[in-house]
C-alpha cells in the first residue's frame, strides 16, 4: 500500500488529473483508507478553486492614464515613420 | 455596458493591430490589462514595480508586435513579457538566492502536513469580498518567490505546466515540484481561516 508521503508527492498531478490510470487507481484507494490524506486532498483542491475563482481587480485609473499616454506617444512615433 | 472588444475574435484584432490599426491594440490592452497587472503585482509584491512592469510589458508588446507568431495565444505571449519584466524587478530588489529560479528542492520532507482540519462547507462565504481578497493576497505574498511565481502562473493565471516552464525558464519537473509545495503551503495558511469551527478531524466521516 502507498504511504502518505508517496500520496502527497503525487497530489498535484492527481488534482490536475494528469496521473496515469494505474497510478490514479492506487491514489484513489489510498484516499478511501486514509482520512488524513482525504482532508489534505480536499482542502488543497479547495485552495486551488478559491484562487481560480477570484476576478482580477481593476487597474487604478492613474496607472491606466499613464500607460495610455505612453502608448499614444509610441503610436504617434510609429505613424510618422510609416 | 456592451463591450465591443468581445465582438471581435482575437485573431482579427491581432491582424488589425499588426497592420497598424492602433485601436485594435488598445482593445487587446483593455482585454488583458487587469490580468497582467495582477500578475505583475503577485510576482513583484511591490506597487511601484508592478506599475512599471505593466507599462513596460504593453509598450514592448506594441513595439514588437511583428515578432508575435500566431501559433501561440496573445495572452501567453504578453504574460511571458510581463514575467520577464517582473523577474528583472525582483532581481534588482533582492540580490539573494531567492530569485535563482532553477535551484532544486526535492527531499519530500517538507510535504508533511501540519494542519489537518476539514473546512467549512462554503468557507469564502464567511468573509466579505475585500476580506477574502486580503486573505488570499497575504497568503500568496508569504510564499518564497520560486514557489509564488509558479503558483501565480499555474493556478491564478491558468497557464499550462508547459507554458509556465517556458515563461519562467525552468524545467517541467521543477514546475511540478514547486507547484505542489506552493499549493500545500497555501493550504496550510488558508486552513487557519477556513477550518470548520468546533469540528474535529474526522467530522466528515
Ligand atoms: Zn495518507
Amino acid at each position: 500500500m502507498l504511504s502518505c508521503k508517496d500520496f502527497l508527492k503525487e497530489l498535484s498531478d492527481y488534482l490536475d488529473e494528469s496521473t496515469s490510470p494505474g497510478a490514479k487507481a492506487e491514489l484513489d484507494q489510498h484516499l478511501k483508507e486514509c482520512p488524513n490524506c482525504w482532508v489534505v486532498a480536499d482542502t488543497t483542491k479547495k485552495t486551488i478553486q478559491v484562487y481560480r475563482g477570484t476576478e482580477p481587480r481593476a487597474v487604478p485609473d492613474r496607472l491606466k492614464f499613464r500607460l495610455l499616454a505612453a502608448l499614444e506617444s509610441r503610436m504617434k512615433a510609429r505613424q510618422k515613420n510609416c | 455596458m456592451a463591450d465591443t472588444a468581445e465582438t471581435f475574435d482575437e485573431g482579427s484584432l491581432i491582424a488589425r493591430a499588426k497592420a497598424g490599426d492602433d485601436t485594435a491594440f488598445t482593445e487587446l490592452l483593455t482585454r488583458y490589462e487587469r490580468k497582467i497587472y495582477r500578475l505583475a503585482k503577485n510576482i513583484t509584491q511591490n506597487d511601484e514595480d508592478a506599475e512599471d512592469v505593466m507599462q513596460e510589458a504593453f509598450l514592448k508588446a506594441y513595439s514588437h508586435l511583428d515578432n508575435f507568431q500566431g501559433n501561440s495565444k496573445f495572452y501567453t505571449w504578453i504574460v511571458r513579457i510581463a514575467v520577464n519584466e517582473s523577474l528583472m524587478k525582483l532581481r534588482k530588489r533582492k540580490s539573494d538566492k531567492l530569485v535563482s529560479l532553477d535551484e532544486q528542492v526535492d527531499t519530500g520532507e517538507d510535504l508533511v502536513p501540519r494542519e489537518i482540519a476539514v473546512w467549512e462547507d462554503n468557507p469564502e462565504a464567511q468573509y466579505s469580498q475585500e476580506e477574502l481578497r486580503g486573505i488570499l493576497d497575504k497568503s500568496v505574498e508569504s510564499l518564497a518567490p520560486i514557489f509564488r511565481s509558479v503558483f501565480v502562473l499555474r493556478d491564478i493565471e491558468d497557464l499550462s505546466t508547459e507554458e509556465t516552464a517556458e515563461a519562467l525558464g525552468i524545467s517541467i519537473p521543477a514546475v511540478k515540484s514547486r507547484l505542489l509545495r506552493a499549493r500545500l503551503q497555501l493550504r496550510e495558511k488558508l486552513t487557519r481561516f477556513f477550518r470548520r469551527k468546533g469540528g474535529n478531524v474526522l467530522a466528515f466521516l
